[in-house]
């Protein structure tokens, strides 16, 4: 069967994750690189690719709900928070009112996903009872109840406008957030951190695409594509949506404890609608049921700053300067995101995901483009 | 009994307001099937127009409000036309985030145009009160209900007694045979997005009277979702009567809860229109008056 890498003998082999020998050397070539990246980043752009790889798991998770089980979820940053401060408290020190129990690494990362996935488990009942849009709002008025929760425990959260210090990324007794060494090479902790997230993402990536390419997976498709006709065909709905809503939220725990511990501090406001949106926005432009789609979604958002700096030295009438000029970079950003999601959905609904698709199919056929 | 009344009637004007945005919300959810989180970015372009006009350009107020409006309503058009109108046949999901990407993008427009200090709408009633009995109101909360009832009055009358009224209620019922009867389907879904831009106009000028238009009132505005959504969101009466519920909720709250439910920490008026929303929706899944769908595969 060598050399023929259309022909698929078994559903096994057309179900796996990389058929084809040219696929699993790419992969892992790729996989070599950006982990080898970690010696060459700058300490700015190792923190940048930290914060993507973090986003990309909270992105992944948004994707099973939404993209896979069709369950709108504007909630994904109440999750987030959730993980968070689970991570704080249980990872964080003490000191004045906050609560802080200074525990290692191996606990508080899972222990952040399971308190996510248990609020999400709560939620979830009341989700069974909507459909399509309603749930929609009900996640959107979880955001908001969840933002007055987090500024009101001020014993958690430390308060808004005063916020707190967030987990020790202590592993092992070996501390993240100091220099190490590694083969020769010194590594900053921005860099340890990116090696970090990059081992948690391609577990958890993993693990999502075993997860949809399984029964419960086929599942969430079905309930996407008509719930009625899952039901008759014999899919529990409700159950298939307790395990999409629990999986979400676990992923967003995680994503929550790992990115604000990379930053080191989180500020009660920051769990608001528009960082659900964010997540919305990094599916939907990645690409809405597709693993590497919520990757590739979750780099460019996060790296989308860096785009609009590069593009405003370039265009006169964005102004560096947060006073001067008719628009200045931040607004620019934020215009710029909400009409990417605009754009992607009017032209690409497939996302970035789809572009790729679209390259390579072309390249396949090259130079016989049919 | 003097400060239950002021609470009522202090609900009764912010309720007013939400019912105005919700009712923008119902009639372009009842004619297009698109549900609309662009509302409070309209609203706070719509408020920037009048502001500009009255302030910048001295013209009389209620002039520089019939301008905005008519603004508002012609950016509603382009948007529709522009925007929504390539979306026609999609899933409603993608369509709903579109208005939330137009949402970002109007709202930071908005605030740009406004910018940092809170500007004056030049309106006649400024923070003036009126004492009745024990009562104290302000003129502006009065206008605003007298106003709100006079617009909602004269929209409902439009609907049930002119043509295009008809033609935008059949519409609503199915678009397909409304297509077949001849009625200009495009035409409704424009004139949708027109009323719903006007009346989140004439909502951002009462939020922002008196005490002028600040980046504050767009976070008011999503408040009035919860509302649309409590009242159903196929259901014009839902509408004011969601709006209605959480105006009057929230202005409870201010008053009575940091007596009584103390522990629910301060501000709890934010986050209260969310947690009526959640029960109202425990029981009522398609909200108070809203149609239940009807399933078939």
């Amino acid at each position: 069967m060598r050399g023929r890498p259309g022909l698929v003998t078994a559903y096994r082999r057309d179900m796996s994750i990389l058929p084809t020998t040219t696929q699993r050397v790419w992969f892992f070539s790729f996989c070599i690189v950006v982990a080898g990246l970690t010696f060459f980043l700058s300490d700015d752009l190792a923190s940048r690719g930290a914060s993507a790889a973090a986003a990309a798991i909270g992105a992944i998770g948004l994707n099973l709900v939404t993209g896979w089980a069709g369950q709108i979820s504007l909630g994904h940053a109440f999750f987030l928070g959730v993980g968070a401060y689970t991570a704080a408290a249980l990872g964080g020190e003490s000191g004045g009112p906050l609560i802080g129990l200074g525990l290692e690494m191996w606990i508080w990362l899972p222990a952040a996903g399971l308190v996510a996935a248990l609020t999400g488990l709560l939620v979830a009942p009341i989700a069974f009872r909507l459909r399509g849009l309603y749930l929609a709002f009900v996640t959107l008025g979880l955001v908001f109840i969840g933002e007055h929760i987090f500024r009101e425990w001020d014993s958690l959260t430390g308060g808004i406008g005063v916020g707190r210090a967030t987990a020790k990324p202590v592993l092992f007794g070996y501390d993240l957030s100091k220099e190490g060494s590694f083969a020769g090479f010194t590594l900053s902790p921005e860099q340890q951190y990116y090696l970090f997230a990059l081992i948690v993402l391609l577990v958890m990536a993993l693990f999502a695409k075993n997860l949809v390419r399984s029964r419960t997976g086929r599942a969430f498709s079905a309930i996407r594509d008509r719930d009625i006709a899952a039901e008759i065909m014999g899919i529990h709905l409700s159950r298939s949506k307790l395990i999409a809503f629990t999986v979400s939220s676990f992923y967003a725990g995680v994503a929550g404890a790992l990115i604000y511990t990379f930053i080191g501090f989180v500020e009660p406001r920051t769990f608001s609608l528009t960082l659900s949106i964010v997540y919305i926005a990094m599916i939907l432009i990645g690409g809405a049921a597709s693993i590497m789609g919520s990757i590739m979604g979750a780099v460019f958002i996060t790296f989308l700053p860096r785009i609009v700096d590069l593009v405003a030295g370039v265009v006169p009438f964005i102004e560096e300067s947060p006073s001067g000029g008719f628009l200045t970079v931040v607004q620019v950003e934020q215009i710029l995101f909400g009409l990417l999601i605009v754009v992607f959905l009017i032209v690409e609904p497939l996302g970035l995901h789809g572009v790729w698709i679209r390259i390579r199919n072309y390249w396949k056929a090259w130079p016989f483009s049919y | 009994m003097t400060e239950f009344l002021q609470a009522t009637i202090n609900g009764f004007a912010t309720g007013a307001i939400y019912a105005l945005l919700a009712l923008g919300f119902v009639i372009i959810y009842k004619s297009s099937e698109v549900l609309s989180f662009a509302q409070s970015g309209l609203m706070i372009l719509g408020a920037f127009w009048v502001v500009y006009f009255s302030t910048v350009l001295e013209l009389n107020f209620w002039v520089a409000l019939l301008l905005g409006i008519i603004l508002s309503a012609l950016i509603g058009v382009v948007i529709e036309r522009s925007m929504l109108r390539p979306m026609v046949g999609k899933p409603a999901f993608s369509v709903a985030i579109l208005t939330i990407g137009l949402n970002i993008a109007l709202t930071v427009i908005g605030f740009d145009l406004i910018g940092v200090e809170i500007r004056s709408l030049g309106d006649p009633w400024g923070i003036q009160v009126v004492q009745m009995g024990d009562l104290v109101v302000s003129r502006k909360d009065l206008a605003t209900i007298v106003s709100s009832v006079i617009v909602v009055g004269s929209l409902l009358a439009f609907f049930r007694y002119t043509r295009f009224g008809l033609a935008m209620r059949a519409t609503a019922i199915d678009q397909e045979t409304a297509l077949a009867q001849g009625i200009p389907v495009a035409r409704v879904f424009a004139v949708a997005w027109a009323i719903a831009a006007g009346l989140a106009t004439i909502a951002g000028v009462f939020l922002g009277a008196g005490t002028g238009v600040s980046a504050a009132i767009g976070v008011r505005a999503i408040r009035a979702l919860p509302a649309a959504v409590i009242g159903g969101l196929d259901s014009i009466p839902g509408a004011i009567v969601g709006g209605l519920i959480i105006g009057l909720a929230e202005s409870y709250t201010v008053t009575y809860q940091s007596e009584y439910l103390a522990f629910l920490g301060q501000n709890f008026s934010t986050a209260v229109a969310y947690v009526v929303m959640f029960l109202v929706l425990l029981v009522r899944p398609y909200g108070i008056f809203g149609t239940r769908e009807v399933v078939r595969v």
